[in-house]
This record gives C-alpha cells, sequence and structure tokens, in this order.
C-alpha cells in the first residue's frame, strides 16, 4: 500500500464560507459561548425573570380602594394586609395542606419506587413506569374532576363504604372540623386525597431515579458487614436515595402551594392561595395584592429549593 | 452512572409488592372510572353504578365546534411553544454542558425555577407585564407563558443526555475532517435525537394540559384545558368532558410510550457501548 | 536535522493558567519513523499529541507538520489522524460508516469509500464486519476498527493515544506485534503516546522521555536504556539500580572522595559469585548476602544487601535453577560483580 499524497487543504467541495465560519469560532470559545446562551438566555430573563421582578415591583404597590387605581409608590402596606388574620389563615391552610400532601406523597410512593428500582425485571420496569407515566398525561383537570365523580354522594365510594357497612364512619370523618365538610365531595379531606393523587408521579420518579443509582455492592457491603435488611435500608438506602425524595417534595409542595384548581372543584369555600391570588387580579383588579400572595410562595420555594440544593436533589432530577 | 442493580426474578419482600401493587391501582383506577363514566346515560349526577351505558356522547362532543376550537388552539399553541422551546434549550444545554464559565451554576438554577416555582407566579407575572406593556392577550401570549416551562423541560433532557456521550467522539469527527457544521449533523444531532424527541414531547403534553398559567395569560381564547374547566361546572351534558377527556388521553399516550421506549433503548445501547 | 521532518516542535509551551502542562519542548519527529513519548501521567506527553492533532491551543512556540506551519489550524483542516484512548467510535453507525466517516466528509464516492473500507479491514485482520455495529465488538476490536477509521484517510501522521491501555495483557502484547507490523506495511509516522516503558522499548524507533512538561532524553530504545542521561530516565526506564555516595565511591576506589555522586547498573549486568572469587580486570565488585528472592518464571530476582551499605538488585535468568533451589538462596553470602563499561554515572537532578 503506497502513501497517497493528500492536499494540505482539502478541496473546496464543501460551502467555504461555513468552513471559514467553523474555523473562525473554533478557537474563540467565548463568543461560541454566547451566541449559544445568548437567545435562551435572553428569553429567560426578559420574559420570565424580568415579569416576576417587575411583580415583585407591583407588589411594593397599592390599590387604592375608594379610587380602584392602582398607586405606584413603594409602600409596605400591601404586605401589611397579609397578616390580617383572614389572610394568615390562608397561608396556614395552604401550608399545613402542602406538607400533608407532601408526606402522604413520599410515603406512597417510596415503595413504588423502590420496587421498581430493585426488583422489577426490565420488562416489568417499563411496564411500571408507563402504568405511572399515563395517567400523568390524561388531562390534569379531569383527573381533578375524577375524584369529585369518585367522592361524590352518589358516587362510586360512597357507595362502596356503604357496602361494607362504614357510613357511620364515614359520617365521623366528615364531622371533624378542618378536615371534613359536608360531602367527600367539598372537603378538605376530599381536597387531600385529589392532591396526593395527581402529585404522586411526580414523587414517584425521582425516587426511583435515585433508589438506581445506589449501588447494589453498598447493600451487599452492608450485609457482609452483618445488618439485617431494615438496618442496610435504614442506614444504606434511605440516606441514599433521600435527595429523590427531596426533588419529589419540590414538585409537590410548590405544586400544591400554588394550585386553584383542586379548591374551586372539590373545596368548600375556605381559600386557598391560588384562589386568592385569581380572585384579588380578577374582578378587583387588586394587582399588588394578588403580587404581594404570590410572593408569599415564592419566597418559600425558593429558600425551600437554595435547601434542597445542598441535599443533592439536584442531581436527582 | 446507574448500576444494574435490578436482577430480574429476584422475589420482593410480600409487604412491599403488595403496597407497589396498591399504588399503582391508586394512580390507575381514577383513570379507568373517567373512561367508565364517558359511557353513562345519567348526564347530570355521578350515581354509581351508571343507570345505562351509551356512546351517544362521543358525537355529541365531536358537534361541539366550542370544543373544536379549543382543541384546535391547544394543538397549535403547544407545537409552536415545542418548536420554540426544542431550539431554546438545546442552545441552552450546549452552553452549560461545554463550557465551564462564570454563573454557570445560576443559569442552572434559573433553568429550573419555572417548573419549580408554583404556576400562578409565572401566570400572574406574565399577565401584569403583559397588561402593563398594553400587549393584547393573545395566542401569542399563551404560547410566550408555556414557552417558559417547556424550555426547561427540553433543557433538562438534552443536558442529561450531553452528560451521557463522550466528548472523544466530537473530537474524533473534527480529527477525521469534519467541521463544527458537519460534526454537529452526523455526530452530536444523532447522538442528541432521541432526548430531542423525548423532551420534545415531554414539553408537547404539558403544554397541551397546562390551565393554571393559560388561565392567566388567556384573552378570549379557550385552550382544551380552559374548555374543560368551563364545562365542569355546568350540570348538562357532562358525559361530553369526559368523552374529551379520553380523547386527549388517547392523542398524549400515543407520544408518550414511544418517547419512553426512545430513551430506554438509548440507555441500554449506552450500556453495551460502556461494558 | 534531517531533511523534511514530519513534525519540528519549535519551543512550544502550553500553559494551563498558572499550570505548565507542556514547558518550552523542542523535538523533531522523522518521516516514517515510529516515535513514542512516554512519561507518567501528567508529563506533558498527551497535551503534546493533543497539540498536533489541534485538540489544544499553543500558548507559545510552533509546530511544523512537513514544513507547514499548522499552529493555527483547526484539526479539520491537518492532515493527521488520531486514534483515542477510548476509540471514540460513533455509536449509532455501523462499522464501515465509521471507517468511511473521513471519506464521506470529503465527499469521495460511495464505491471507493466501500473499496477502502474493505481493504482497511483486510489491513487490520477484521474482515467482513462492516455491517456490524461498535457495541456488538470485543474491546481489541474495537482498537482496531479506530485504527482503521483513521488510517484509511491517509494521514501525514498516525496520533495514537495509550490506545493499547484497556487491553489486558496477552491482547496488548499481540497487539504491540500488529502496531509495528502496520507500520512498516503503510509507511506512514507514528506518533505513540504511553506511560508503559516496555510497551514503548517493544515498538519504537525513537522515544522521547517527558518529565513535568518537558522533555528529558529523545534516543533509540537501546540509548535510552544503555546510556540514561538522567536519574529519571534511568529509573523511568526499565529497572536500574542507584548507587550514592560512599558506598559509590567505594566500590569505584576512590574511597577518599567526599563528592556527591550517584552511578546506575542495571540488574541484569549484575552476576552472583561465590564470597571470595576472583574479580576480572575492568570489573567492579561488591559483597554482600542474599536478602530476598521473587521467582518469575523466565528469571529470578534477587535483592542483595551490600556489606557496604544499600541494595542492588540482580536479575538472572533461570538457565540452570529451578524455584526451589533459587529460594534455597535466600541468606546466602555472595560476591557481585560487574563489567565497568556498563556502569553509568549519571548527574543528579536537582
Amino acid at each position: 500500500m503506497q502513501k497517497t499524497e493528500i492536499p494540505m487543504r482539502p478541496t473546496a467541495t464543501q460551502s467555504s464560507l461555513w468552513r471559514s465560519v467553523s474555523n473562525y469560532l473554533y478557537y474563540r470559545p467565548r463568543l461560541v459561548l454566547v451566541l449559544l446562551l445568548g437567545p435562551p438566555l435572553l428569553f429567560m430573563l426578559v420574559v420570565y425573570v424580568g415579569s416576576l421582578g417587575s411583580l415583585l415591583v407591583n407588589s411594593f404597590f397599592y390599590l387604592d380602594g375608594f379610587t380602584g387605581k392602582i398607586v405606584r409608590h413603594f409602600t409596605l402596606q400591601t404586605y401589611a394586609e397579609l397578616f390580617v388574620p383572614s389572610n394568615l389563615d390562608i397561608f396556614k391552610r395552604t401550608i399545613a395542606m402542602a406538607i400533608a400532601v407532601t408526606v402522604a406523597d413520599a410515603l406512597i410512593a417510596f415503595p413504588l419506587a423502590h420496587y421498581m428500582a430493585k426488583y422489577a425485571s426490565p420488562r416489568r420496569k417499563s411496564l411500571i413506569y408507563l402504568a405511572v407515566l399515563i395517567p400523568l398525561w390524561s388531562s390534569y383537570l379531569v383527573r381533578v374532576y375524577a375524584w369529585r365523580l369518585i367522592l361524590a354522594k352518589e358516587g362510586i365510594l360512597t357507595w362502596f363504604i356503604g357496602k361494607v357497612g362504614l357510613l357511620g364512619a364515614l359520617e365521623w370523618i366528615l364531622s371533624l372540623p378542618g378536615i371534613g365538610g359536608t360531602s367527600l365531595g367539598l372537603s378538605p379531606i376530599g381536597m387531600f386525597i385529589a392532591f396526593t393523587y395527581v402529585w404522586l408521579p411526580f414523587m414517584i420518579i425521582p425516587i426511583q431515579t435515585a433508589l438506581e443509582r445506589v449501588p447494589r455492592s453498598l447493600e451487599e457491603a452492608s450485609a457482609d458487614l452483618g445488618a439485617k435488611p431494615f438496618q442496610t435500608f435504614r442506614n444504606v438506602i434511605l440516606p441514599l436515595s433521600f435527595p429523590g425524595v427531596v426533588a419529589g417534595s419540590i414538585f409537590t409542595f410548590s405544586l400544591t402551594l400554588g394550585d386553584f384548581v383542586v379548591p374551586l372543584s372539590l373545596g368548600n369555600s375556605k381559600l386557598f392561595i391560588g384562589m386568592a391570588v385569581l380572585s384579588h387580579q380578577g374582578t378587583s383588579g387588586n394587582i399588588p395584592l394578588a403580587a404581594a400572595f404570590t410572593m408569599g410562595p415564592v419566597v418559600i420555594m425558593i429558600i425551600y429549593l437554595l435547601i434542597a440544593r445542598r441535599t443533592g436533589a439536584f442531581d436527582a432530577l | 452512572m446507574p448500576s444494574r442493580a435490578t436482577s430480574p426474578g429476584r422475589k420482593a419482600p410480600l409487604p412491599l409488592t403488595v403496597t407497589a401493587v396498591a399504588a399503582l391501582l391508586f394512580l390507575n383506577i381514577p383513570v379507568l372510572i373517567i373512561f367508565l363514566y364517558a359511557f353513562t346515560t345519567d348526564e347530570s349526577t355521578y350515581t354509581f353504578p351508571p343507570p345505562g351505558l351509551t356512546t351517544r356522547w362521543v358525537s355529541v362532543a365531536f358537534g361541539r365546534s366550542d370544543m373544536l376550537e379549543a382543541l384546535w388552539l391547544s394543538l397549535g399553541v403547544a407545537l409552536l411553544a415545542t418548536l420554540v422551546a426544542l431550539v431554546l434549550g438545546t442552545l441552552a444545554a450546549a452552553a452549560v454542558y461545554r463550557t465551564e464559565f462564570f454563573g454557570r451554576e445560576a443559569i442552572s438554577f434559573l433553568l429550573l425555577l419555572p417548573l419549580a416555582l408554583p404556576g400562578i407566579a409565572t401566570g400572574i407575572a406574565l399577565r401584569s407585564t403583559i397588561a402593563t406593556l398594553n400587549i393584547p392577550f393573545s395566542y401569542w401570549t399563551i404560547v410566550l407563558g408555556h414557552a417558559t416551562f417547556c424550555v426547561v423541560v427540553v433543557y433538562n433532557n438534552v443536558v442529561a443526555r450531553f452528560r451521557r456521550t463522550s466528548g472523544s467522539i466530537i473530537e474524533a469527527s473534527m480529527d477525521l475532517g469534519a467541521d463544527s457544521w458537519q460534526t454537529f449533523r452526523y455526530v452530536v444531532l444523532p447522538s442528541i435525537a432521541t432526548a430531542l424527541l423525548a423532551g420534545g414531547m415531554l414539553a408537547f403534553a404539558l403544554s397541551f394540559d397546562e390551565i393554571i398559567v393559560t388561565t392567566f395569560t388567556a384573552g378570549q381564547q379557550e385552550t382544551l384545558p380552559i374548555w374543560i374547566f368551563s364545562q365542569l361546572a355546568r350540570p348538562r351534558q357532562r358525559p361530553v368532558t369526559n368523552v374529551v377527556a379520553m380523547l386527549v388521553f388517547l392523542l398524549t399516550l400515543i407520544p408518550i410510550y414511544f418517547a419512553q421506549k426512545l430513551t430506554t433503548q438509548a440507555a441500554d445501547t449506552e450500556g453495551q457501548q460502556n461494558a | 536535522m534531517s531533511e523534511n521532518p514530519a513534525i519540528v516542535f519549535e519551543g512550544v509551551s502550553r500553559h494551563f493558567g498558572e499550570v505548565k502542562a507542556v514547558d518550552n519542548v523542542s523535538m523533531e519527529v522523522r518521516d516514517g519513523e515510529f516515535f513514542s513519548m512516554l512519561g507518567p501521567s501528567g508529563s506533558g506527553k498527551t497535551t503534546c499529541l493533543r497539540l498536533v492533532a489541534g485538540f489544544e491551543q499553543l500558548t507559545a512556540g510552533r509546530i511544523l507538520l512537513y514544513g507547514q506551519d499548522v499552529s493555527a489550524l483547526p484539526p479539520y483542516e491537518r492532515p493527521v489522524n488520531t486514534v483515542f484512548q477510548d476509540y471514540a467510535l460513533f455509536p449509532h453507525m455501523t462499522v464501515g460508516e465509521n471507517i468511511a466517516y473521513g471519506l464521506m466528509i470529503k465527499r469521495i464516492a460511495a464505491s471507493e469509500r466501500r473499496q477502502r473500507v474493505e481493504e482497511m479491514l483486510d489491513l487490520v485482520r477484521l474482515p467482513g464486519l462492516a455491517e456490524r455495529k461498535p457495541s456488538q465488538l470485543s474491546g481489541g476490536q474495537r482498537q482496531r476498527i479506530a485504527l482503521a477509521r483513521a488510517l484509511v484517510n491517509h494521514p501525514k501522521v498516525l496520533l495514537l493515544d495509550e490506545p493499547l491501555g484497556a487491553l489486558d495483557l496477552k491482547l496488548r502484547q499481540q497487539m504491540q506485534i500488529e502496531l509495528k507490523s502496520i507500520h512498516q506495511r503503510v509507511g506512514v509516522t507514528f506518533i505513540f503516546v504511553t506511560h508503559d516503558q516496555e510497551e514503548a522499548l517493544t515498538m519504537s524507533d525513537r522515544i522521547a522521555v517527558f518529565n513535568s512538561g518537558k522533555i528529558e532524553q529523545i534516543g533509540t530504545p537501546a540509548e535510552l536504556y544503555e546510556h540514561p542521561g538522567s536519574v529519571f530516565v534511568a529509573g523511568f526506564v526499565g529497572v536500574s539500580n542507584f548507587v550514592d555516595d560512599t558506598v559509590a565511591h567505594a566500590i569505584m576506589g576512590d574511597a577518599t572522595s567526599d563528592e556527591p555522586v550517584t552511578f546506575t547498573i542495571r540488574p541484569e549486568k549484575i552476576q552472583i559469585l561465590d564470597p571470595g572469587s576472583p574479580v576480572g580486570d575492568g570489573m567492579y565488585s561488591a559483597d554482600g548476602h542474599i536478602s530476598e528472592v521473587i521467582y518469575l518464571g523466565i528469571n529470578t530476582r534477587y535483592i542483595v544487601s551490600l556489606d557496604l551499605g544499600g541494595e542492588l538488585t540482580v536479575v538472572e535468568q533461570n538457565l540452570n535453577s529451578t524455584s526451589m533451589s533459587a529460594l534455597a538462596a535466600r541468606g546466602k553470602p555472595v560476591r557481585l560483580v560487574w563489567k565497568r563499561e556498563h556502569n553509568r554515572t549519571i548527574k543528579l537532578d536537582h
């Protein structure tokens, strides 16, 4: 085989304009960075961050009750309104629900995620994955409303409870203040069930991912050193998969804090944050108050995110 | 790197299997119930068991012009938002993956916010800004709102894929005579194709189903979720909503199935490659 | 200076901030030779290779390829090709498409591409694998495909970045022989990076030994082995004994001298005799006893504690002895002798 002489520069059968641009950019990585990052960053900064910024600014204005106009002067008056007992109740109610839902979802999701990550064969795992994702992709609204259906007085759950003779117990639960209501379909406990249901896949997936990343060799090492299965779970698996739980909790917490669909569909008339925001910006046009209300969950979530980052939850996303 | 921590056929402890199955049932039975009620003859209550079954609601649903308009709008919004997200998300993913630069951590954090912060924040923030700038609420404002979280979804998918490709194949391509564009076309694009597809479909599905941000950024337009929401309070023709829900389910089922297949397929070939 | 050298480095430096990965390196690679760059991790050898390929940018100096300054050319404009350490085969293409990639980029016709791919597969002795995917191949096969993919473009220089590192011993030795044979058939200049000195000695025409971004010595394998220019080279290339100062002076016969001195003697050059044996003219000797015996099949390694102090390692071919007799030697008093000309006094590194 002889050495074939090839020319130093490839013959320009390809577009030499593209080549020249490529050559120019090759040794200018910073320029490439600007070109790559520019459009998305511009978009996000202007549209998203800019809007959030203006929302923040708005929360420092206030709505003049008499004129119905927004006064554009810096004031903490609107924030002060948040501390009125009825508004504080709204916050307490929403946050309590968010916490309850997050805990419930974590408890339900973990066994399933554990099964998926450690015990399911690859084929079974795909099927389970689909079974988890598919409810997610049916309309969120309708899934919420499905619970209205299920929990309705004439609906399937009451029918079932009647059949097993537990109607008395149901009446008792509904009579409890704070959780009960006129009917299952219109009560905090109903909302709790619906919230837990709709956000469940968001908790399952990060936990499953985190569990998958725990190498089998660690479990084996733990067993080799004398730990019983439960101890291995508590001391090795749980801490290592905790970031996944935190990642999932970001979604369940955030989604519950801001939601207005579930309270509107399944709630009694007690307000949640999302509903409050919707109503204030709607008819009364009280944007400053709506903004102030919104800043609550935003601040809570930003703090939550910063803490979550420390636990390494971001790698599980 | 995910380890092969599963062994097919390894028996799970019984309580674990029971709770796992219970969770799966909890997830899927309500969906089935939705389908059941699409066929009930009772149009105004949710009596169980349903008094009778009929398929007439399907034709009623497709006869509703307001529903069809809403469907059309939702498709249009999702398509454009996904397209925008694919371009911007890939650019951002490439930038963050390639170079260590000052503020990289901050950008990653920023690109997380649209999904992590509550939707009402995005919604009302956009609404007040758009109103202040005197821009009319329209198809475009809806797309704008959707694009913010769609970009994030695509970005996450593509960045994850970039991290799993070996950097040396890009060098190999250049070594063999391909410039940046050719390398992108012949080497980079094929390797992120499945991530683009999966991210795109995810973004599409999210946009199609979104209601919270849309409530704030739409004018008089009704996307399908908004239409559904308005229907839910009406006491008549309730099963129609369920029929539409079934339709949405079927429409999103197919792309999700394929997206899932693509991502697992790709992960498997990579696993073999690294073995 | 040879006429028309393949690669010339003129004062090449590559700095990463404070770190000088390559520090003012000048060297020449001759046309058609098998040139190795040898050194420990972080010594700068791989960076030099990447500078030739175009993946790193020079901080200072020039690189000439057959007389042309390529310092500013991106990798795709340089007629050099690389075999990567992890092979870097494109997973979504077949073996044939991988090999033909460079040809495809140059818009060479499909029929000619097919023919050249087949020629290459024959050259690396993997005929008929064109339709397979890289994931279906073994490590050794992938390595050869990576080689084929590089060579099919008839590069002026072939760069190999520790290509045999991931292979097990037997396969590696086999590949070393094959690479050498391909080099001879193809006639292209090969530049080979490795940290394995035995590999470099086996395959190379000349070797450049790197240390901390600089070249310690360039020479043929024999030159480096027999005439190491520094402690580093003597220690890195092959196993070596180092004897310092007082003991050295005593052995060399000028025990009165105070000067710091180090000499090195290769273990295989030392002969083990019984104590009291006559020492011939032109030989050095040292007495001691065997403190450690390591049986290695082909040869046996003896560690001898010298009466004067210090240790010498001696390697003897197992011509007549068995493991039992070798191991029984432990503790035996011996006299070591070696020819003066094999002794190398070397400059101390500061």
